[in-house]
């Protein structure tokens, strides 16, 4: 499999990489690690004239833990966020997440920064990060944004993200005390891309829940929140019952595209009870 | 030394391969190479308009492009090796590359030379090619309905074929007690060998001679087809198969590929090279199973099988690849009954023509599809008559005693003891026990379920003149030289084709034990047309039924010989002399003696060799079998289902497998495993599906689920030893054995889970998708009930 011509440039900087980008937007790409975009140059699917490689980029590295905040990277790999031990402390669902992608080969090559910006429907990280309230940051020729990551994903494929702009960094809310969290994959038996993946979290004050968060990827067109069922879950005993009707919650406010015998809906309600119920038990 | 056979030395090829040393034919390069990129249609069915290669010879480094209008007065249709006897085949023109239509997704229409990989493929895309895109049907009952699209004019209904055997059988159907009729979808599947297909042509001006490097499982079958098609005399022709990465099947064809590098490297008179893409491998490499099949059991209330019938509606693809009509027909329809003693059956079989990729043998080739209907049909059947399904089996079961047994169609089992091996299982598998716990888990709405495989196949095909009686245009005996060399050392040329079974250890094993020469003295070489003089490959399950017993007629030649030499040097009578572990010795005088080596040193020197013998020391033989083998066992399968999601769980595996006299445990193990593995693939993951318009929706990993180790648990595997009488050696195929076996076994298991749901059959692949629809279907659970 070989791909079409390009050639190819390694950026030092993130102001090589939004300078060289708007030398010829519609041919340019970024290239991370490579486990998505390659694939797809060899298949043809994407034919690109000029690569970027941002692998040697330092302010794209490093993962720092402040006080109530972790910041990483964009060019930080799965294997880094598996091993770190402040993403351990601080938002393990990250960890978590990153430990069930693909295998031993993609790990060490992908991305954080690679899997928003791809924004594959079925990538693992993103349902761990939106339900850590994750804020993007983002540089480009009109300077430096930040956006939160419940906004970011537009359809599949396509994110918020304009020409020429590069994810420069994820930063991440330290967890909140105490929360017991999951990420929940059903993997594809071919692909070992998520069918769900359901990442959650909740804090329990007295068995009541004080506050939650459930992210969902995979089986929706991009990754979501459940809102109205997090919402539900507050203030509530978090029981058998309780849990059952959160998931019936986030099945029924979804539509799911190819779903004609209700498989999809059905998986939302089982794999979502399954998560909430491992949290129930973590105790 | 102890014995060899039947010890599990570690493969030898294995320190080349698994270091990475071993040459593959993509490993080839020759001087002033050039490499092929093959333009391919992107429908399944369309006219070509029109073919233009003029903007890609403008392409950087493209030396040569060429159309199937280059190729039509020069390079024949390529034929198929197979035609059964009394079916009236056609056998549709196969070009090698498309002239004016194209018959299936991959189907080639250009090829583009260039200096270098990456500017053969930038080439391929400069082609500009006009279709006329057209309706196409790829489903074989499709096919064959009024009204569906023709894949070739001249080819009514799409009906390569019609074959019939077996008796009448319709009156016992009209009188019997109890009818169970089912249609099962055998589903087509990509074999996916590790190594995708290659190719390297060179033509030596000089001698006028073609060599050509290829992945195949029979250099010397496709040197015979070659010849025909590129015009080129056999003896000027040399294939050559180097290490191959497995097959499975899909190497044992003809290949379009193959035969355009061939022309190619003549007409260009440079060497050329092909390797295809892994897309190439799963568009364009043959397929294997696809069937549609109408069964019908009848019996007695009691539980005796009375008859079996069978119509199958078989796949063949858009051509009748290089074995294909023999597939669905004698190595199925043959073997229908399966181990069981029904005295009428009859199969009837319809060769299809579709729009789909060309489908031929794939690890097991009929015999599993046979298999699973028959499994089956034997579940469905105790489930009619409201008994136990091994109760059934009990009752139906060729028992030991009537071996040799034969078979409704008139084969002959050579050797059995079906209740032995099933014993066998039982004794690992605790069934009324499980039956108890299944019970206990169905009142906590938990679903387990078992299912056996009670299973016999063919293989090892033979004798030659049956291979002719039931129309493959070949001879199925093997050949073998075992040379021994001055120093003692062997070097053992065998016409099988292996391809990583391990034969070369195998083989190495019998010559070990026969000469008494240590294995590491032994040197086993196949797979080349210059160095073997005739030979079949290796498939079906033959090479060391055939091509083994072939090496041990040889063995037999040098020992007669060596004998003679010894004895002329003991100075006593051959009578007197014996042999063994290495040694001639006069008998009763083990001290006067004669190494193997020094006969050997003897035999060459020739300074002193009994009167009138020839010097040198090899033996060659060409062994005709007298029979098929017939493998047997019983296969268990223990599996529990999730109501919430469908998912099938593999909670135990058990395999008791009768394979006659085993050589090397360790391979024969691995074998199985891999067999197993393929098989329960079939059961529960793998499937190519396409859409309306013939477009492959199946055609990476990414759709097309391989099955991963995680999917298994530890198989428990165990033996029964039933030698083969129709063998030197006693042994019996193992290479499908478990591809074969386990595949209704699993099937059995998941629908005896799903009884309480009133499932008795669901297609497959069971995925967890249809398992979940069906339960939902049937009222079973909708809502999540699990322990919380
Ligand atoms: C065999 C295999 C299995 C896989 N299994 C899984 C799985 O189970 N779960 C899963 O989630 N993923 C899986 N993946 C995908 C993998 O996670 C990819 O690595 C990831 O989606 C992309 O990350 P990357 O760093 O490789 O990005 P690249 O492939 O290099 O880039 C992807 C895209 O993002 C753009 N991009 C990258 N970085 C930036 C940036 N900083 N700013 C702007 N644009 C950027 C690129 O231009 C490109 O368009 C698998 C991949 C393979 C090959």
């Amino acid at each position: 499999m070989f791909t079409t011509p390009f050639d190819y440039r390694n950026a030092h900087s993130v102001q090589d990489v939004i300078e060289w980008l708007q030398e010829d937007p519609d041919n340019t790409k970024i290239l991370a690690g490579g486990h998505s975009l390659l694939p797809l140059m060899k298949l043809r699917l994407s034919t690109v004239s000029h690569l970027i490689d941002i692998g040697q980029i330092p302010e794209l590295q490093g993962i720092v833990l402040s006080d109530n905040e972790l910041r990483i990277g964009a060019f930080t790999r799965y294997v880094q966020l598996v091993r770190d031990p402040s993403v351990a402390l601080a938002a393990p669902l990250v960890a978590e997440a990153a430990r069930v992608i693909g295998d031993l080969q993609v790990r060490n090559r992908g991305t954080i920064g690679g899997s928003l910006c791809h924004a594959d429907p079925a990538a693992d990280l993103p349902a761990a990060l939106l339900a850590l309230g994750a804020e993007l940051e983002i540089a480009g020729p009109a300077g430096k944004r930040r956006e939160d990551i419940d906004s970011f994903f537009l359809a599949p494929f396509i994110t918020t993200l304009a020409p020429g702009e590069v994810l420069t960094a994820i930063r991440i809310p330290r967890i909140a005390q105490g929360a017991r969290s999951i990420y929940l994959k059903r993997p594809h038996l071919a692909s070992g891309y998520p069918i769900i993946g359901v990442a959650a979290w909740v804090v329990l004050r007295d068995a009541q829940v004080d506050s939650c968060r459930i992210a969902i990827t995979g089986i929706g067109s991009v990754p979501f929140r459940a809102f109205s069922a997090e919402q539900m879950l507050v203030g509530q005993t978090f029981t058998r019952d309780v849990i059952l009707r959160a998931a019936e919650q986030v099945a029924s406010d979804q539509s799911f595209d190819d779903d004609d015998d209700g498989y999809k809906a059905n998986l939302c309600r089982v794999y979502v009870t399954r998560a909430l119920a491992a949290l129930g038990n973590q105790g | 030394m102890a014995d060899v056979i039947g010890s599990a030395l570690k493969r030898h090829e294995d320190v080349r391969l698994i270091r990475g040393k071993g040459q593959y034919t993509d490993d080839i390069k020759l001087p002033g190479m050039l490499y092929a990129g093959i333009v391919r249609s992107p429908h399944a069915h369309a006219r070509l308009v029109k073919v233009d290669v003029s903007r890609a010879l403008k392409m950087p480094g493209v030396v040569a492009a060429f159309t199937g209008a280059d190729l039509k007065d020069e390079v024949g249709f390529i034929p198929t090796a197979w035609i059964p006897p009394d079916s009236d085949m056609k056998m549709p023109p196969h070009p090698a590359l498309a002239v004016d239509m194209v018959r299936y997704q991959g189907d080639g229409v250009a090829v583009v030379i260039a200096q270098t990989p990456a500017q053969a493929r930038d080439g391929v895309d400069a082609v500009e090619v006009e279709y006329e895109s057209l309706p196409a049907v790829t489903n074989p009952f499709a096919a064959a309905q009024e009204g569906a699209p023709l894949v070739h004019e001249d080819i009514a209904g799409n009906v390569a074929f019609h074959w019939k055997v077996g008796g009448d059988v319709e009156e016992i159907f009209n009188r019997a007690e109890v009818v169970v009729r089912q249609e099962f979808r055998q589903q087509r599947l990509v074999p996916n060998a590790m190594e995708p297909r290659s190719a390297v042509a060179q033509w030596n001006p000089a001698t006028e001679e073609l060599t050509l490097w290829a992945t195949t499982q029979n250099p010397h079958i496709h040197r015979l087809l070659m010849s025909g098609i590129l015009g080129i005399p056999e003896h000027k022709l040399r294939v050559v198969a180097i290490d191959v990465g497995g097959a499975f099947g899909s190497k044992i064809s003809c290949y379009p590929d193959e035969i355009i590098v061939s022309w190619a490297a003549r007409r260009l008179n440079r060497p050329v090279k092909w390797t295809e893409t892994r897309t190439e491998n799963f568009t364009v490499t043959s397929h294997g199973r696809d069937h549609v099949q109408e069964v019908a059991l009848a019996g007695t209330k009691d539980g005796h099988i009375e008859a079996i019938r069978v119509k199958t509606y078989a796949n063949l693809g858009a051509y009748l690849s290089t074995a294909a009509p023999g597939v669905p027909t004698i190595l199925f329809g043959l073997i229908v009954n399966g181990a069981y003693a029904i005295p009428e059956a009859s199969a009837e079989v319809y060769g299809m023509l579709t729009h789909t990729t060309p489908v031929d043998a794939y690890r097991g080739a009929g015999r599993p599809e046979a298999t699973f209907l028959v499994e089956r049909m034997v579940d469905l059947y105790a489930h009619a008559i409201n008994k136990d399904p091994l109760e059934v089996r009990n009752i139906n079961l060729i028992p030991a005693e009537a071996f040799p047994y034969t078979n409704p169609f008139g084969l002959q089992y050579d050797s059995g003891n079906y209740q032995g091996a099933l014993a066998k299982a039982l004794e690992i598998v605790d069934y009324a026990a499980f039956r108890r716990e299944q019970e206990n888990l169905r009142q906590q709405g938990k679903y387990i379920g078992i299912g056996f495989s009670t299973y016999v196949e063919m293989c090892g095909l033979g004798p030659s003149e049956v291979a002719g009686a039931v129309g493959f245009q070949g001879g199925l005996w093997e050949s073998a030289t075992v040379r021994v060399h001055p120093t003692g050392k062997v070097t053992v040329f065998t016409g099988a084709s292996p391809h990583g079974q391990g034969e070369e250890t195998t083989f190495a094993q019998i010559v070990a034990q026969e000469l008494g020469v240590p294995p590491e003295d032994i040197e086993v070489v196949h797979g080349d047309t210059s160095k073997i003089a005739m030979g079949w490959g290796t498939y079906g399950s033959r090479t060391t039924v055939v091509g083994g017993a072939a090496i041990h007629l040889a063995d037999q030649k040098v020992i007669a010989k060596a004998r003679k030499i010894a004895a002329h040097k003991l100075e006593v009578g051959e009578d007197d002399v014996e042999f063994e572990q290495g040694i001639f010795s006069v008998k009763g005088l083990p001290a006067r003696a004669v190494t193997f080596q020094e006969a050997a040193l003897d035999a060459y020197l020739a300074w002193s060799l009994p009167a009138g013998m020839e010097p040198a020391l090899e033996g060659t033989a060409f062994y005709n079998p007298e029979n098929f083998t017939y493998p047997f066992g019983t296969h268990i399968a223990i599996v529990s289902v999730d109501p919430d999601t469908g998912d099938v769980e593999l909670m135990r595996y058990v395999a008791v497998d009768d394979v006659g006299v085993v050589i090397n445990p360790m391979l024969v193990e691995g074998q199985i495993h891999g067999g197993l593995v393929q098989g329960i693939g079939q059961a529960l993951y793998e499937g190519v599906e396409y859409d309306t318009n013939g477009q492959l929706m199946t055609g990476s990993f990414l759709d097309y689920a391989m099955p991963k180790a995680r999917f298994f648990p530890k198989f428990e595997t165990a033996h029964t030893t039933t030698p083969s009488p129709h063998n030197p050696l006693g042994v019996k195929g193992v290479g499908e054995t478990g591809a074969i076996a386990s595949t209704p076994a699993v099937v059995n298991a998941v629908m005896d889970a799903l009884a309480p749901f009133g499932i008795q059959d669901l297609p497959m692949p069971l995925t967890p998708r249809k398992v979940w629809q069906a339960i939902a279907s049937k009222g079973g659970h909708m809502h999540v009930h699990d322990a919380i």
